[in-house]
C-alpha cells in the first residue's frame, strides 16, 4: 500500500496555515507519536483519523500548544514555531475544541464565552468585566449559530451535548482562529447533533477558516473532508487528499486493512459452513485496489472488508 | 461566514428557566434565609441580642471569622482548601508581638514583616500544590503542623513564655491601634473596627468574583482545571493567589486580635481551620469548588457569630454551639448537593 505525504502531492494552491513535518511526541520512554508530516490550508477540512490511543489528540495538543513536540518541525504560516502554551497557540489564531470542550459547567453560558480572553473597560482598581457587552455578544454569536438562550445565565453545564459543541465553536470563530482543531466532536453524539456539528464544520471551513477534524469515523470524515491523515499506533500509516480515495477505501484503511483480512480469514476457518473462497467470489466484481479510481457511493463497507479478506487468502 | 442559521434538532425553542431554579442559583439564598431565622429566634428567647450593645458583640464575632471565611471560600471556589490559616492568625500576632517587644522592632515594620512572612508561606502552600498535585488538604495540614510546633516552640526559646504580653507599652502601639484595635460609635455603642474590615473585605471579594477576570478565573480553575488551563486561564498564578489570600487574611486577623487585646497566645488560631471552611459551606460554597459566593461566606460567619454570643446571651452550655455548628453543616452540605445537581444536570 503506497501513502505519501500531502505535501507531496498537494493539489491545490491553497495556503498553508500550519504544516508540520515528521513531527513527533514521547512522554519519557513513550513514543506517543512519530513521524507526522501535514498540511492545514485555509478553507479546508483536514481529517486526522485513527482507532483509540492512535495518537490523534497527542497531534492535536502539540498543534494548540499543550504539549510541545519533541521531534520535527512545525511552521506557522512558514515560520518554525514551537508552542510552549496553549495561550501562544491562540495568540497565532490556532484555537482547539477539546473532547471535553474545554467549558467549566457550572459556570454561566457568557462567562464561559469568554473565559480566559474576557474583555475589560475602566483602568486600575476599576478594571472590570465589560459585562453587558459580554452577555450581548455570546447571545449574539450563539444566535448565529442557530441557538437561542433565553438565559445566558444558565450554568453551561445545562445545555446539550450538540449546544455546548456549539458554544465551543463560536467561541473559537468569534476569537479570530484561523485554525480550529476539533477533537472528536461527534464520539459522543447522536446521528442528528452529529450532523449538526458537520455543519458547523462546512460552516467553519466557508468561512476560511482551516479545521483539522479529528474522528475515528470515516463515515464522518469523508462526509466533510478535504485531506485525510491516517494514524496507526503513533505512526502516520498515510495521507490523501480527497481526489485520492473513496469512502470505500478510507473505511478499509481505518478497519485496519491488511491486519483486519488476516482477522478475517482466521475467522472465516472457524466457521465450518461456508468456505471463504466460494462466498467471496461472488461479492466483488470491481477488482480495484486501494487507488484504483470508483465513483462516489461506493458499496457498504463490509463487501470491501471481504474483498480485502479474500486478497489476503489468495496471496 | 458561519452565520448560517442551523436550529439544533430536539432542541426547540428557547430554554425556560423557573424563578425557583433562578433564585437557587444563587450561591447565598440558603445562608440568608438562615441568617434571618437565627437573628429571630435569639432576638426572642434573648433580652439583649438585638439591642445596640448586643449587636455590637455579635457583629464583632462574626467579623473576625468572616475576614477569614471570605478568603477562604475565595480559595475553595478555586477548589482548594487552606488547613493552615487558622495558626498563620497565631504566627503573624507572635511575629509582631515578639519583634516589638523582645526585639525592639518598629512596630509599623513588623507589621509589614508579619504580612511579607504570611505571603511566602501562602505562596509557598500554592506553589506546593499545584508543582506535587497533591491535594492542599495534604500540604496545607502539613503547613499547619509546621506553623503550629514553630509558634510554640520558638515563642518559647525566644521569650521562655507560651504568651507575649505589654504590647501596649511599645512605640507606636497606639497609631497601629487605630488601624486594627480601635472601635467607632454607632447608636451609642461602640463597634469594633474589625466590623469595617469584615465589610470592606466582602465587598472586596465580592467584586473581585463577579466583575473581574480575576474573578472568572477563580471559578474556572475550581470548576475545571484542565478545561480553564486550555482556554488559556493562567492557573498557577490565579491558585496562588488564592493561597496568599488567606494567608494574608489569617494576618489581617492576626493584626485585629493582638492590636485589640495588646497580647497573644502562641495557640491562637489553632482548631479554627474548619470553622472557616463551615462558615464558606454555609454560605454556599461546594466542598469540590467552582461554585459559592464571598457574600455567602460573610453570611456564614454571621450565623456562626450571632450563634456563638447568642448561646452567651442565652446562658446556655456553650456546647450547644458545635451540636448547632454540625446541624447547620450538614444542612447546607445537603442543600448545596441539591443546587448543584438542579445547576449541573446534563440534558
Ligand atoms: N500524558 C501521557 N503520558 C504518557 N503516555 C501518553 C500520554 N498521553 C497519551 N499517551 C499515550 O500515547 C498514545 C496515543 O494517545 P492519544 O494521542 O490520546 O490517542 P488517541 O487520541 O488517538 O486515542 C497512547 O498509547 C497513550 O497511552
Ligand atoms: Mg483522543
Amino acid at each position: 500500500m503506497t501513502s505519501t505525504t500531502p505535501a507531496e502531492r498537494s493539489p491545490t494552491t491553497a495556503t498553508a496555515l500550519l504544516e508540520v513535518e515528521k513531527i513527533g511526541k514521547s512522554y519519557g520512554q513513550v513514543h506517543a507519536l512519530r513521524g507526522v508530516s501535514a498540511t492545514i490550508n485555509a478553507a479546508e477540512v483536514t481529517c486526522v483519523l485513527g482507532d483509540n490511543g492512535a495518537g490523534k489528540s497527542t497531534f492535536i495538543k502539540i498543534l494548540s500548544g499543550v504539549h510541545p513536540h519533541t521531534t520535527g518541525e512545525l511552521r506557522v504560516d512558514g515560520r518554525r514555531t514551537r508552542f510552549a502554551s496553549p495561550r501562544q497557540a491562540l495568540e497565532a489564531g490556532i484555537a482547539t475544541v477539546y473532547q471535553d470542550l474545554a467549558v467549566v459547567p457550572l459556570m454561566p453560558v457568557w462567562r464561559n464565552f469568554f473565559l480566559g480572553s474576557e474583555p475589560t473597560k475602566g483602568i486600575g482598581p476599576l478594571r472590570r468585566l465589560d459585562v453587558a457587552f459580554m452577555r450581548r455578544t455570546t447571545r449574539a454569536e450563539l444566535a448565529r449559530m442557530g441557538i437561542h438562550l433565553r438565559d445566558v445565565d444558565q450554568p453551561i453545564g445545562t445545555l446539550s451535548g450538540g449546544e455546548r459543541q456549539s458554544v465551543a465553536i463560536a467561541r473559537a470563530v468569534y476569537f479570530g482562529a484561523r485554525v480550529l482543531i476539533l477533537d472528536e466532536p461527534t464520539a459522543a453524539l447522536g446521528v442528528k447533533q452529529s450532523g449538526v456539528v458537520l455543519k458547523y464544520i462546512v460552516a467553519a471551513r466557508d468561512a476560511g477558516l482551516g479545521v483539522v477534524f479529528v474522528t475515528h469515523n470515516p463515515h464522518h470524515a469523508y462526509l466533510v473532508g478535504d485531506r485525510f491523515v491516517l494514524l496507526k499506533r503513533g505512526v502516520m500509516v498515510g495521507g490523501y487528499a480527497r481526489t485520492e480515495l473513496t469512502l470505500a477505501e478510507l473505511t478499509r484503511e481505518m478497519a485496519g486493512g491488511a491486519e483486519l483480512a488476516a482477522l478475517g480469514h482466521e475467522l472465516a476457518r472457524t466457521d465450518p459452513g461456508t468456505s471463504p473462497p466460494d462466498r467471496w467470489s461472488e461479492t466483488d466484481p470491481v477488482g480495484s485496489g486501494p487507488h484504483g479510481l470508483r465513483p462516489l457511493g461506493p458499496p457498504p463497507p463490509h463487501r470491501d472488508i471481504e474483498k480485502e479478506s479474500q486478497q489476503g487468502v489468495d496471496t | 461566514m458561519v452565520a448560517r442559521a442551523v436550529s439544533l434538532p430536539g432542541e426547540d425553542g428557547p430554554t425556560t428557566i423557573s424563578p425557583l431554579t433562578r433564585m437557587l442559583r444563587r450561591a447565598e439564598v440558603g445562608a440568608a434565609v438562615a441568617a434571618v431565622a437565627v437573628f429571630v429566634f435569639f432576638s426572642l428567647v434573648t433580652e439583649s441580642f438585638a439591642t445596640p450593645g448586643g449587636v455590637a458583640t455579635w457583629l464583632d464575632s462574626a467579623a473576625l471569622f468572616g475576614i477569614m471565611a471570605i478568603a477562604v471560600a475565595l480559595l475553595m471556589i478555586g477548589g482548594e482548601f487552606d488547613l493552615s490559616a487558622g495558626t498563620m492568625v497565631g504566627s503573624t500576632g507572635l511575629i509582631v508581638g515578639i519583634l516589638t517587644t523582645h526585639s525592639g522592632v518598629n512596630v509599623w515594620l513588623a507589621v509589614v514583616l508579619a504580612l511579607v512572612f504570611a505571603v511566602v508561606v501562602g505562596a509557598f502552600n500554592g506553589f506546593l500544590v499545584m508543582r506535587t498535585n497533591l491535594p492542599s488538604f495534604i500540604v496545607t495540614l502539613g503547613t499547619f503542623f509546621v506553623l503550629q510546633g514553630l509558634n510554640l516552640a520558638l515563642t518559647k526559646a525566644i521569650i521562655g513564655q507560651v504568651a507575649v504580653q505589654g504590647l501596649n507599652a511599645v512605640p507606636g502601639f497606639f497609631d497601629a491601634r487605630w488601624l486594627f484595635g480601635s472601635t467607632f460609635s454607632l447608636f451609642g455603642t461602640a463597634f469594633q473596627i474589625s466590623v469595617v474590615w469584615w465589610l470592606v473585605l466582602t465587598a472586596v471579594a465580592t467584586w473581585i468574583l463577579m466583575r473581574t477576570r480575576a474573578g472568572n478565573w477563580i471559578f474556572a480553575v475550581g470548576g475545571a482545571q484542565v478545561s480553564a488551563r486550555q482556554v488559556g486561564v493562567p492557573v498557577l498564578r490565579t491558585k496562588i493567589g488564592l493561597f496568599v489570600g488567606t494567608a494574608a487574611a489569617g494576618w489581617l486577623a492576626g493584626m485585629l486580635q493582638l492590636f485589640r487585646t495588646s497580647t497573644v497566645q502562641a495557640s491562637t488560631g489553632v482548631g479554627q481551620e474548619f470553622i472557616y471552611i463551615i462558615c464558606a459551606v454555609v454560605g454556599g460554597c461546594l466542598l469540590t469548588g467552582g461554585y459559592g459566593s464571598a457574600i455567602g461566606a460573610a453570611l456564614g460567619a454571621l450565623i456562626y457569630g450571632m450563634t456563638y454570643q447568642g448561646i452567651v446571651f442565652a446562658q446556655w452550655d456553650n456546647n450547644w454551639l458545635k451540636a448547632f455548628l454540625g446541624v447547620m453543616l450538614l444542612a447546607a452540605v445537603l442543600v448545596n448537593t441539591y443546587v448543584r445537581r438542579r445547576v449541573e444536570v446534563s440534558r
